[in-house]
């Protein structure tokens, strides 16, 4: 499908959703509380056929966190990016591991180094980070003196 | 070869393999719960070589990050730079000039062949042949001393700048690329009759560790892992960039999915590199290397992606920028990581000796993984 014909259909499944303007692919505003259903529909829906999760991370906007998820079809070569924003003290959102077991690894290493707690992931505990680990290294109020990352 | 051994209850086996194992090639720590011989899970415990890139990027600026990824896929640094690099023009629209849009695709192929022959080596050696790392070797020695001269480094190029490539090329250069395909092509004839025949290597690599298509889509696999599965995924093919739109060479697929699915593909796309060097070395056009940038790189505010075919997969860069001269926030889709998220679902049900080739033919480079 193109663009536009995604941007015509999408609405449909989560209503309520915005679209940005430019980028280089479709980008889709959704609302948390849509998004279980939504993610089903993605890839489910013949027409859609989401079927590949190639990126999937989080950007911290100090006021909100986003998610950012990147799909595309291996059927029909459309791609789409679709955004989460998650409030900031308890981040939650339902897991897509079911979906798209590549999101297993990528959700872990989400919920350690942002925080951001995944619904229903079946084995969500530290991926890189130590176990007994404090604090969230990629948002951007983290203050490590001893482990220096910012030049 | 076991470092640690403990059992649970259940009469279970629970034996660690890493951080420090020479058949994970790097720090990887892998618990593996055995039933007998038989594998029932792996667990990969990630981030022994963590240096938390993204977040270092974050106070680099648009010229220095891409320094720091050659340090992730070590073998194919030349392929990462060129994927920050083009992410930068395709956020600035810089027109890269001919002649070094030429020079990056050879470069990029002499990376990818050098890495599939250190693979094909370590990859022998993991399961007991030991003389292909050293044939292996001797041919990537040519490579590494094609890259010194040009270049100025061996392992971590840095010769991908935004805009262009860094220098000229070395006045040996064409010379010695065409001097080492015709090497090569002999040789890699012989590691065809080393190993590929050698019915010992395929009892060990047949039907094992078998992934299927669907599963290499829902693991978000590429490169040549999910080649041999039967998806179609080489981003040289399905969104060319830089010259790829104008050689002829064909994406190697096959459909069994197991270990030697996986062994046959990356040796094909050995021969398919050298024909693409071949179309290229004669035709490197005359001009400029590099196309005149700004001092200080400031990308416009928004989001960019860019995805490049490395030798192991799909490498994607995602920059959010405010407009300034660091991005905001940056991420780094490595294939290794998504390729190694499929293990403990390749494994389940296998024996434990079959791991290590399985492990062999995912090709994982460790910094990669842990970024």
């Amino acid at each position: 499908m193109t663009r536009e014909e995604l941007q015509a259909q999408l609405p449909e499944l989560a209503p309520g959703s915005t679209f940005e303007e430019g980028g280089e692919w479709l980008n889709m505003n959704v609302d948390v509380s849509l998004w279980k259903n939504f993610s089903h529909a993605l890839k489910f829906t013949l027409s859609l056929d989401f079927d590949y999760l190639f990126c999937l991370t989080c950007v911290d906007w100090k006021t909100h966190l986003t998610m950012v998820y990147h799909f595309t079809s291996t059927t029909h070569r459309h791609h789409l990016v679709v955004k989460i924003k998650l409030d900031r003290t308890t981040p939650q959102v339902e897991s897509v591991a079911e979906i798209w077991r590549t999101a297993e690894f990528h959700e872990r290493e989400v919920f350690e180094l942002f925080g951001v707690e995944f619904i229903n992931h079946p084995d969500l505990r530290k991926l890189i980070l130590p176990d007994d680990w404090e604090g969230f290294p990629l948002r951007k109020d983290y203050e490590d003196p001893i482990n220096m990352i910012k030049l | 070869m076991l470092e640690e051994v403990a059992t649970t209850e259940q009469g279970d086996l629970v034996i660690n393999i890493g951080p420090q194992h020479p058949a994970t090639h790097g720090v990887l720590h892998l618990v593996i719960t055995l039933n007998g011989e038989t594998i029932k899970k792996v667990e990969p415990h990630l981030g022994y070589i963590h240096r938390s890139i993204e977040k270092m990027c974050e106070s680099l600026s648009y010229r220095q990050f891409i320094y720091v990824t050659s340090r992730m896929d070590y073998l194919s640094s030349h392929i990462n730079n060129h994927g920050c690099a083009m992410l930068v023009e395709k956020a600035m629209q810089i027109e890269v000039p001919q002649r070094a849009q030429y020079i990056r695709v050879i470069m990029d192929e002499l990376t990818r062949l050098a890495s599939h022959q250190l693979w094909w080596g370590a990859m022998a050696m993991d399961i007991g042949a030991f003389t292909p790392f050293f044939l292996a070797f001797r041919e990537r020695e040519m490579i590494n001393e094609i890259m010194e001269e040009t270049c100025g480094a061996r392992l971590t190029m840095n010769y991908m700048v935004p805009g262009g490539v860094m220098f000229e090329l070395h006045p040996n250069f064409c010379k010695k690329v065409k001097d080492f395909i015709v090497h090569f092509r002999s040789k890699i004839d012989e590691y065809d009759e080393l190993l590929t025949g050698n019915i010992i290597f395929q009892n060990r690599m047949k039907n094992i560790g078998v992934l299927s298509k669907e599963d290499a889509i829902s693991f978000g696999c590429s490169g040549p892992t999910a080649r041999a599965s039967g998806v179609e995924c080489d981003i040289r093919k399905l969104y060319p960039y830089e010259v790829y739109s104008q050689v002829q060479f064909k994406e190697i697929l096959a459909t069994e999915g197991d270990s030697f699915a996986r062994y046959k593909v990356r040796l094909l796309e050995m021969r398919e590199s050298m024909n693409i060097i071949e179309q290229l070395i004669d035709n490197i056009p005359e001009g400029e290397f590099q196309a005149k940038t700004k001092a200080v790189l400031k990308l416009p505010k928004g989001e960019f992606y860019s995805r490049i075919e490395t030798a192991r997969g799909e490498f994607g860069v995602y920059v959010v920028s405010e407009g300034g001269t660091t991005p905001y926030r940056i991420k780094f889709r490595s294939p290794g990581f998504s390729n190694l998220s499929a293990l403990d679902h390749m494994v389940r049900g296998q024996k434990l000796g079959d791991m290590v080739a399985i492990m062999g033919t995912l090709d994982l480079v460790i910094p990669d993984i842990d970024r």
